[in-house]
């Protein structure tokens, strides 16, 4: 179990000083998938690195398998980090080993082993990441995301408890990305170690974290499950995250046709849903339309996405009615509801 | 034939080659006994000022002034003039100011400090990345310097001891003037001052070769060890 309690990082910059975390209160359990998203600049990598104490805290406790890493130095902070594994943006390989000295890098600085039984273990590494034929290759050899499998399978080489990510996929273009998460999944799945991962992008923690912190300004503003978060994002700055990842590149037009649509039919209503788990599947809308046969409906725009524990799904419709027919549309979102599918209507204030 | 003609610089039978063969291997041997030694004494000189730079403690401070002001210092006093000045130390060291020995201590201080500068800008260049990464496996700074910095930079080590060795042949040329051997002692005197000038001739064809053989043996393993 990881823990930060009350953690808060003040760095002495030349300009003055940086407070770059603010009083974070974080429980990460063992074996799942812990997601921190956040802008640039919101201190990201600097929560990250208080794990294997490549920072310490100005104040307050960070606690790793019961270990108060603040408090570690010397051999005893090496031997923690041993546990600790890491995975970077730029893979930070030694350019002058191949795919297998890579892997065994790790092993001669925790001194394991003798050189025959470190190459069996880098072997079974390099093939656990699919990596098997390159391993004389140098990291010059590689593609981007060879190279960070090479990167994993390095900092699984000691048998971590823990694997640390920071930003890992994003030098990495969409596809690679996500055959990179698919990896970073199994990897949890199979050895069930913990991993925490730092990312701009919530297509990643919406792939593969099982609970996601939003990290804003240095301060954890929103936390939970992810399914929770995406159904319901409390914070603007959370919302905006939700809404990068669920609106289907096209959130700019949709606003626009939105804009249209009141302007042109102000007595039309505007219905934002949201469908998550089996509900998407259910041919709720038909249904609804033949309990109301008087509300007219229109599609605007409808995606869905796929999250680890289910799927999740949004539909924005213009619902019209017959002049003295409004009850109807009323009506239909009623049944909406009682179908436990979430709506929202836009008008014209939110847009 | 003691004449100034141009012909006389290509009247290769008054060359005495028994001689010319014993300056060559001279001037081979000091050059190579030095630039083993600078290259151990600037690898550490420029591990230090590497080292020392970016922490914040008072004794890295103040290793990393006096180590600074000394390289600085001695790159900056003219070889020529170095040579005089240690001509009482490379006695009290070496127990005489003449011959191929005699030339290494002054050799060795003028070079070294240039290769720790080229050393340490090495290591600068090197991505911070890596060595955030070996820190974050829990590498000791020995393992960091022997598996992460000089590995890494390799190339760069290379290439500067190539530059440094052949400001060194040149170094010895300019010894041997003054009576440390070599190909520069038999130009000097068996060439200019007996007025041979095809010995003058052969001895700096000879240096030019053996420039241009370092040259490439430091190109060819530059490009052999370069996996970038
Ligand atoms: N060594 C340092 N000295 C001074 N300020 C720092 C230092 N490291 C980080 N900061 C500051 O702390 C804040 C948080 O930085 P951090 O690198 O943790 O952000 P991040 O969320 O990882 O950003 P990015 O997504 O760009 O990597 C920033 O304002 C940054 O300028
Ligand atoms: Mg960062």
């Amino acid at each position: 179990m990881i823990e930060f309690k009350d953690v808060s990082k003040t760095y002495q910059a030349k300009e003055g000083p940086v407070k770059a975390i603010t009083d974070v209160n974080l429980t990460i359990p063992d074996g799942k998938i812990y997601g921190i998203v956040g802008y640039s600049g919101a201190g990201k990598s600097t929560l990250i690195r208080m794990l294997n104490g490549l920072e310490t805290p100005t104040t307050g406790k960070v606690t790793v398998n019961g270990q108060n890493v603040s408090e570690l130095s010397g051999q005893r902070l090496r031997e923690e980090r041993l546990q600790i594994g890491m995975i970077f943006q730029h893979f930070d390989l030694l350019w002058s080993r191949t795919v297998l000295e890579n892997v065994e890098f790790p092993l001669e600085i925790a001194k394991k082993g003798n050189k025959k039984e470190r190459q069996k273990k880098a072997e079974e590494l390099v093939k656990l990441v699919g990596l098997q034929g390159r391993e004389n290759a140098y990291p010059s050899e590689l593609s981007g995301g060879q190279k960070q499998r090479v990167g994993i399978a390095r900092a699984l080489a000691n048998d971590p408890k823990i694997l640390l990510s920071d930003e890992a996929t994003s030098a990495l273009d969409p596809q690679t990305t996500d055959e990179v998460l698919e990896l970073l999944l199994d990897i949890n799945h199979r050895l069930g170690i913990t991993i925490v991962v730092i990312t701009h992008e919530m297509h990643v923690i919406r792939k593969i974290c099982d609970h996601v912190a939003v990290l804003d300004a240095g301060r954890i503003v929103e936390e939970g499950p992810v399914l929770d978060v995406f159904k319901h994002p409390q914070q603007a700055i959370t919302k905006r995250f939700v809404n990068q990842e669920t609106s289907t590149g096209s959130a700019q037009d949709t606003k626009t046709v939105v804009q249209q649509l009141l302007a042109s039919h102000p007595d039309g209503v505007i219905v934002k849903l949201t469908f998550h788990g089996d509900q998407a599947k259910l041919p709720i809308v038909s249904e609804m339309l033949r309990q109301f046969p008087e509300v007219d409906m229109s599609i605007i725009e409808g995606n869905i996405h796929q999250t680890t524990e289910g799927s999740i799904g949004s539909l924005y419709i213009q619902l019209e009615a017959e002049q003295g027919q409004q009850k109807q549309i009323q009506g239909a979102l009623d049944y909406l509801n009682t179908m436990r599918v979430e709506t929202e209507v836009i008008n014209s204030e939110q847009q | 034939m003691n004449n100034n003609s141009f012909a006389s610089f290509f009247q290769f039978s008054n060359v005495n080659w028994p001689k010319m063969w014993e300056a060559t291997w001279e001037t081979i041997w000091m050059t190579v006994v030095s630039m083993i030694l600078v290259a151990i004494l600037g690898l550490i000189l420029g591990l230090i000022l590497f080292e020392t730079r970016k922490r914040t403690s008072i004794w890295a401070r103040i290793i990393n002034w006096i180590v600074a002001a000394l390289v600085n210092v001695f790159r900056s006093i003219p070889f020529i003039i170095l040579i005089v000045l240690l001509l009482p130390a490379t006695q009290a060291m070496v127990g005489t100011i003449i011959g191929p020995r005699a030339a290494l201590p002054s050799l060795i201080i003028s070079a070294a400090p240039f290769y720790a500068r080229l050393v340490q800008i090495a290591f600068d260049d090197l991505d911070h990345g890596v060595i955030e990464a070996a820190k974050a496996m829990g590498a000791t700074n020995w393992q960091i310097v022997t598996k992460v910095l000089i590995p890494e930079s390799k190339p760069a080590l290379v290439s500067g001891l190539t530059v440094t060795a052949i400001s060194l042949i040149g170094y010895t040329a300019m010894a041997g003037a003054i009576g440390a051997g070599g190909l520069g002692n038999l130009a000097y005197l068996d060439g200019f001052q007996a007025n041979n000038n095809a010995i003058t001739m052969m001895a700096t064809i000879i240096i030019v070769i053996i420039v241009f053989v370092f040259q490439f043996i430091g190109d060819y393993t530059v490009k052999r060890i370069d996996k970038r």
